[in-house]
């Protein structure tokens, strides 16, 4: 899918390069605290369970479900209402703001809990946004 | 050694002369007509203040030097709607460290007529800007209520039951003459006005308005020698969480919440069955449930009912919101001011819906969507 032009456009920090290079490159990546093993977001360069900044970058593997969201009724640059705004939690643990595509923004045809999976959506040359779509086969 | 319950009274209370919309008030001037008001109230002059509070960057030097008031203390807390709360908290303490004697809180804001306004953008670099502006959120109505599915699906809490939050504040603004809406409505009226955010419809969100309130602090030694009568502080917390919505730990309980509120508690050596009357900050129609629940005054996904029933409304057991809330009496931006100032009425024994023999209220806060929280226990009598 294509995004409409006037979205907010995010800014990376050179904390957060390494997501928005992965997303670039079809990759949803998250980190991981060394001393607990235990993923994290949004990204830093330290763990926020033990503040070790012994951490690792990897790589999700993009399957999450819906936790929840509201389908806003009202105009915004970028989106043609009604659309959801979604929080998702991915199977790794860390839950993340995005919007569901592929699917009917109606409370419907969006169910708390259902399967969801990445959907790399680019929005320009630099900056790819990870929004999610129902999971496949599901 | 360590603020004891009822050592600092609040002696001084005001709004702003008019509430609702002021188009000839720039922000600035919101702050100053109530921070009047409330010298009036306590028979002061600006140069009987020596603290000054109020939100934000650069605001206290402004607001000071607004007012003609030369501060020895100042604090520019600013995390939201409940910094008044977090302002409280402060001054008390910096009154018992003897930082300052007086100390005055202001908040004004030109929310509706947005005359000289604070800014309020995502910074595109901020993780708000980077992780959760990209994806539609405009403002509040589309960032408070995105939790609000996963608390009804945890407790199963209908669409009626949610509705019902907006019915019962609209019974206290009935009584209030200065509430913006006072004509009474039913679940069926909340159900069906325009939706704004599923699953929250118009009659769910806050009113957007004009206003302000002030605040005047001292010793409970002081207050004595005031012309009004004192409202002691009892005890006070705070906490913050994330500025992120998308990031609070848990969507069915605000941890922000859970620090602060027993922190009052602790500090004011109370139990629940103490409150005579609480304000639980209603920006949206999900936070009494949320607040019942995480200050401890009912049990996790009993709000429903506890609503449902009419223990909050007008002759209830749990007298909450009784000026009608951010849903139905006033919301400027930064509505815990407002909650502050109804518990200072109530305790006071003016306010229009007043409570019969209030000793004992609560004023609740939250800022930003679940990103922080104050809570202040206020009471006449000092222990």
């Amino acid at each position: 899918m294509t995004l409409e032009p006037g979205r907010p456009r995010p800014e990376p920090t050179p904390e957060t390069k390494f997501f928005w290079d992965g997303t670039k490159n079809g990759k949803l990546l998250l980190q991981r605290c060394g001393d607990t093993g235990k993923p994290y977001f949004p990204p830093r360069p330290f763990s926020p369970y033990t503040g070790t900044r012994n951490v690792e970058v990897f790589e999700a593997s993009g399957r999450a479900t819906l936790h929840s969201y509201v389908i806003h009724h009202r105009p915004v640059p970028g989106f043609k209402p009604p659309y959801a705004i979604a929080v998702v939690e991915l199977e790794e643990g860390p839950r993340m703001m995005t919007n569901i595509v592929d699917c009917p923004q109606t409370p419907e045809a969006l169910v708390l809990d259902m399967p969801l999976e990445v959907a790399f959506t680019k929005m320009d040359d630099d900056i790819t946004l990870a929004l999610f779509r129902p999971a496949k086969g599901a | 050694m360590t603020i004891k319950p009822g050592e600092v009274a609040i002696v001084g209370a005001a709004e702003t002369t008019k509430l609702g919309a002021i188009p000839d008030m720039a922000q600035i001037m919101l702050h100053a007509d109530a921070a009047l008001n409330a010298m009036a109230d306590a028979g002061l002059k600006p140069s009987d203040i020596d603290g000054v509070a109020c939100v934000g960057q650069m605001m206290p030097q402004q607001i000071a030097h607004y007012l003609g008031i030369t501060p020895k203390w100042v604090d520019g807390t600013g995390v939201g709607g409940c910094s008044f709360m977090l302002h409280v908290r402060h001054a008390a303490a910096a009154i018992h460290a003897g930082y300052a004697k007086t100390i005055l809180i202001t908040h004004g804001e030109s929310g509706k007529s947005r005359i000289n306004p604070i800014p309020r953008p995502p910074e595109p670099q901020s993780l708000n800007g980077q992780f959760e502006a990209p994806f539609g959120p405009m403002g509040p109505p589309t960032l408070f209520p995105i939790p609000v599915l996963r608390y009804m699906k945890k407790y199963g809490v209908t669409h009626e039951q949610m509705a019902m939050v907006a019915v019962v504040q609209r019974e206290w603004a009935a009584k209030n003459p200065r509430a913006a809406f006072r004509d009474p409505i039913t679940v069926e009226d909340v159900l069906n006005s325009r939706m704004i955010a599923y699953p929250f419809r118009l009659l769910q969100c806050c009113l957007v308005t004009d206003g302000g309130g002030a605040l005047i602090l001292t010793s409970a030694e002081r207050a004595k020698d005031f012309p009004t009568k004192p409202c002691y502080i009892l005890g006070s917390g705070e906490s913050v969480e994330t500025t992120m919505v998308s990031q609070m730990e848990d969507f069915t309980s605000s941890r922000a919440f859970r620090v602060a509120g027993p922190e009052a508690f602790r500090m004011a050596g109370l139990k629940h069955s103490d409150v005579d009357h609480l304000m639980i900050y209603d920006a949206f129609a999900h936070l009494p449930m949320y607040g019942l629940e995480d200050l401890g005054f009912v049990g996790r996904g009993e709000a429903k009912d506890f609503i449902w029933e009419g223990n909050t409304r007008p002759g209830g057991k749990l007298p909450l919101n009784t000026n009608g809330g951010g849903l139905s009496y006033t919301h400027t931006g930064m509505y815990g001011m407002f909650a502050l100032q109804e518990s200072v009425r109530q305790v006071r024994g003016t306010a229009p819906a007043q409570v019969p023999n209030v000793k004992i209220s609560v004023a609740h806060g939250v800022g930003g969507m679940f990103s922080a929280s104050g809570t202040v226990v206020l009471s006449n009598q000092q222990p």
